[in-house]
């Protein structure tokens, strides 16, 4: 690639928040029909960093030129029209609305002073073309899957002419196959010439389509590296600021084998949801961590979900802890000893406005209280119990929730249903959208419950932590279970075949399948 | 980490801008007495005191249900209507024949009756909701129209007049020189304010407008709460009818509860309980009420009439939306 002049040179760049560094002398080039990875752990300044680019911050002192002129965005729309477009995780466009609206929102085509629909939807099916889509643009947004949507703004953002994209973790709610269709568009822009900053979580990513990587770690730009010249273990250690010996050791928290497997806990056979659970069959036993994997869309949610009464199953026979059970609401899985972590921290987790004490008891808080009174002095002794526990960091207990940093929001929402005393706890991506230091904290927590006699159903995206973690694998797959793999069985290339329903593939691959 | 520090920074100690704001219906009332005890003649009496407690009580009394509605994330705009119908049936009962024969069980019925009803219908409201999935707003504009409606039909929609000082008690009557309403509107606020801070109800009252599918997920029993707090809110605008027909010594339910839903969601929103639900405060919505109220008379004291009266009202209300905008974080 021409090392010319850049596209975008962001230098010295300085923010603080109250007085706080979120960004110290942070930096951030891109070349010209370049993809640059930027990664880092939650609260590194990456948003931040962003944020000041297209003007949702204002910048303290730096100097940001871009396509050559000295710039300040005074909003994210100016810097739209200056050409920087953002694909943010949370897609914020109008899902009532057409695609064609969505796509034209703000500048729609007039004719003799009405719309000119005919226009809008031929231009917006001719965008999305080019990027191998092919939909209805008049029906509305909302009916079609989360990565379409998100095609959906990208043709937006490059409708503006946009010279530079900032994708936020486009493929969290992404399957493989989207994530396929997400990067062939990504490679098509880098043809056309424009430049991608890709922000991920996802290590593996990086590889796939980033020409180039910038590392941040507390506020601070720490590494810029071809992709080619770096391997993932420096990169996870330029990203936590540890030497690499110790990253080596810990490259998940699940360490150690696991203690003998106790009692059933929960047991589930032929169960049906709606159109995304067909046949699915689990079991899981005290004191140990059973995966269930399986790609999006696999009905991995709706089967935690059934089990736990948050949508009731149509079909199929439920037992919890030994007995016949059929939860109709959460509230009658919670009373026999279930807990579950929604997959969605911020939309079924935290309630965002209260405190960290009151977010930690609302599980347990019918059985604080004496004719509806809480009781103050246990509720304080059992929050403070649970912090220290499992290290949150917050200032205070009556810290807003909202305030954490995402790891710690994921700790609260763990330290909710272990203060129940659980004996079976369903964690939907325990470990998503979190930094990598509080990943590794949650899964060896998880681990230590494990061993402690808790029953654990984990689903998980990331196969590193289902095959190291886990003590059993079920994998789904269009709504069945397809595989239940012991410990020793469950590799990923075993898991992956099963994904796929290849149940061939897994014998070829040596391990002998039932 | 950086973001840790920052939390902690944020808690320091109020600066006199944030204080402002936080406490800017409190510091409005603050500088509105004083400009009072300056200007407006014959302020610093008991008189007056007692008319404006006496005059904002039905609304704080009114407020009071609507403010835990609102932390749900709802709204109720049948309140005036329930306070008609309250108001209607307490004069029937106590002017029925057995309510003539029997003075003290008829008063008693007299009371407890309408409150009921009021109450029953407030479940209603929430059975709707909760049921059909129906917005509040929608759901509560059925009794808001039908109510008044319902009021007229039980008294042939005449004006009845009465002289009963016993069941007039709430409305006339004094403890200690402390108008009765008062008391009860008091009493009213201190409840629901330890409710909604002591209890397990008060707390899965805010979880629900706080995050309702959060709230389903950790255990909460969302609709029956929903249901209760309407339930309450009907109960208050019972309560309210009883003091207002008291007071007037005649019921009329074309007039009675008249827009007071609007007043009450004004005091709510002017004492700084967010519409989207999940924090409340039943204090700031006394002192909304209050605020309102001082400075109608303020104005009206000092010679200026009651229809610009109603637009600084509504500048109010302005204000307080946006001292709450400013106070969201960023």
């Amino acid at each position: 690639m021409p090392m010319s002049t850049p596209l975008l040179a962001m230098r010295n760049i300085d923010k603080r928040f109250m007085g706080a560094h979120a960004l110290a002398a942070a930096t951030l080039e891109v070349e010209p029909a370049e993809v640059m990875g930027l990664v880092g752990q939650n609260g590194a300044g990456k948003s931040t960093l962003i944020k000041v680019l297209t003007g949702a911050h204002r910048k303290d002192s730096g100097e940001i030129v871009f396509a050559g002129e000295t710039v300040e965005f005074a909003s994210p729309l100016a810097a739209q029209h200056g050409g920087i477009s953002t694909i943010y995780q949370e897609i914020n466009l109008i899902p009532f609305r057409s695609v064609a609206e969505n796509i034209f929102l703000g500048r729609e085509f007039r004719r003799y002073g009405l719309l000119d629909w005919r226009r809008m939807n031929r231009d917006a099916a001719e965008l999305l073309r080019r990027f191998a889509v092919e939909i209805d643009v008049r029906r509305p947004l909302m009916e079609f899957s989360t990565a379409i949507q998100q095609m959906v703004a990208i043709a937006r953002a490059v409708s503006f002419k946009a010279r530079l994209v900032i994708m936020d973790e486009p493929t969290s709610s992404l399957d493989e196959r989207e994530v396929a269709v997400l990067f062939d568009v990504i490679r098509q822009l880098r043809a056309e010439g424009v430049s991608v900053i890709f922000i991920t979580h996802r290590l593996d990513e990086l590889y796939q389509i980033c020409d180039r990587v910038t590392v941040m770690r507390d506020g601070r730009t720490v590494m810029t590296s071809r992709m080619a010249d770096v391997d993932k273990l420096h990169l996870i250690a330029a990203m936590l600021g540890r030497d690499l010996e110790a990253v080596r050791e810990r490259a998940t928290g699940f360490q150690g084998t696991s203690a003998a497997a106790g009692g059933e806990v929960l047991a589930a056979e032929g169960l049906a949801v709606g159109r995304k659970v067909r046949d699915a069959r689990i079991e899981v036993r005290a004191g140990q961590i059973v995966g269930l994997a399986g790609l999006l869309g696999s009905g991995r949610t709706e089967v935690a979900r059934a089990i736990f009464g948050a949508d009731p199953p149509d079909a199929g026979a439920i037992r919890l802890m030994g007995k016949a059970a059929a939860p109709t609401e959460p509230v009658d899985a919670i009373a026999l000893g279930v807990g579950f972590c929604s997959e969605d921290r911020k939309v079924e987790g935290i309630v965002p406005d209260m405190s960290v004490r009151e977010n930690i008891t609302l599980a347990l808080l019918p059985r604080l209280t004496r004719f509806g009174v809480v009781d103050e002095a246990r509720q304080r002794a059992i929050v403070d119990r649970f912090i220290a526990r499992l290290a949150i960091k917050t200032a205070d207990i009556e810290q807003k929730v909202r305030e954490l940093s995402g790891g710690n929001q994921q700790k609260v929402l763990l330290a909710r249903w272990l203060c129940t005393d659980p004996k079976l706890l369903i964690l939907d991506e325990p470990t998503r959208g979190i930094d990598v230091g509080a990943k590794v904290e949650i899964q060896s927590l998880i681990k230590e419950l494990a061993d402690q006699g808790l029953g654990v159903l984990m689903i998980s995206s990331e196969l590193e932590e289902i095959v190291e973690g886990a003590d059993r694998v079920f994998v789904l797959s269009d709504g069945r279970t397809v595989a239940d793999l012991p410990h020793a069985k469950s590799t990923a290339p075993a898991i992956m075949a099963a994904m796929a329903h290849d149940l061939g593939a897994i014998s070829a691959d040596g391990s002998d399948h039932g | 980490m950086a973001d840790a520090q920052a939390d902690v920074r944020a808690k320091s100690p109020l600066n006199p801008a944030n204080f402002l704001r936080r406490y800017a219906a409190l510091s409005a009332i603050v500088v509105l007495l004083a400009f009072n005890f300056a200007v407006t003649p014959n302020f610093a009496t008991w008189q007056t005191l007692n008319v404006n407690l006496t005059q904002v009580a039905t609304i704080v009394i009114v407020s009071v249900g609507m403010t835990l509605v609102i932390a749900t994330g709802g709204i109720d705009l049948s309140v005036g209507s329930l306070m008609a119908i309250s108001g209607a049936l307490a004069p029937l009962i106590f002017l029925s024949p057995f309510g003539r024969a029997h003075l003290a069980v008829g008063n008693l019925l007299a009371f407890v009756v309408p409150v009921a009803v009021a109450g029953l219908l407030g479940l209603f409201n929430g059975w709707f909701i909760t049921r059909f999935r129906v917005q509040p707003i929608v759901a509560t504009l059925v009794l808001f129209i039908a109510g008044r409606g319902i009021g007229q039909v039980i008294t042939n929609g005449n004006l009845q007049t009465f002289k009963n000082p016993s069941f007039q008690f709430i409305g006339l009557g004094r403890v200690f020189g402390v108008p009765c309403q008062v008391l009860v509107m008091l009493a009213l606020v201190a409840a629901a304010a330890w409710i909604l801070r002591r209890t397990l109800f008060g707390r899965q009252v805010l979880a629900v407008g706080g995050n309702e599918k959060a709230a389903r997920l950790a255990g909460v029993p969302v609709a029956p709460v929903k249901r209760l707090v309407y339930a309450i809110s009907g109960l208050c605008a019972g309560v309210a009818g009883l003091v207002v027909v008291s007071i007037n010594s005649s019921s009329d339910a074309n007039l009675v509860g008249l827009g007071m839903e609007l007043d009450a969601i004004a005091a709510v929103a002017v004492g700084g309980t967010p519409f989207t639900g999940g924090r409340a405060t039943v204090v700031g919505s006394l002192l909304g009420a209050l605020l309102i109220q001082l400075l109608r008379y303020t104005l009206l004291a000092n010679g200026v009439p009651d229809a610009a009266a109603l637009v600084v009202k509504g500048g109010i209300i302005a204000g307080a939306v946006w001292s709450q905008q400013r106070s969201m974080p960023s």
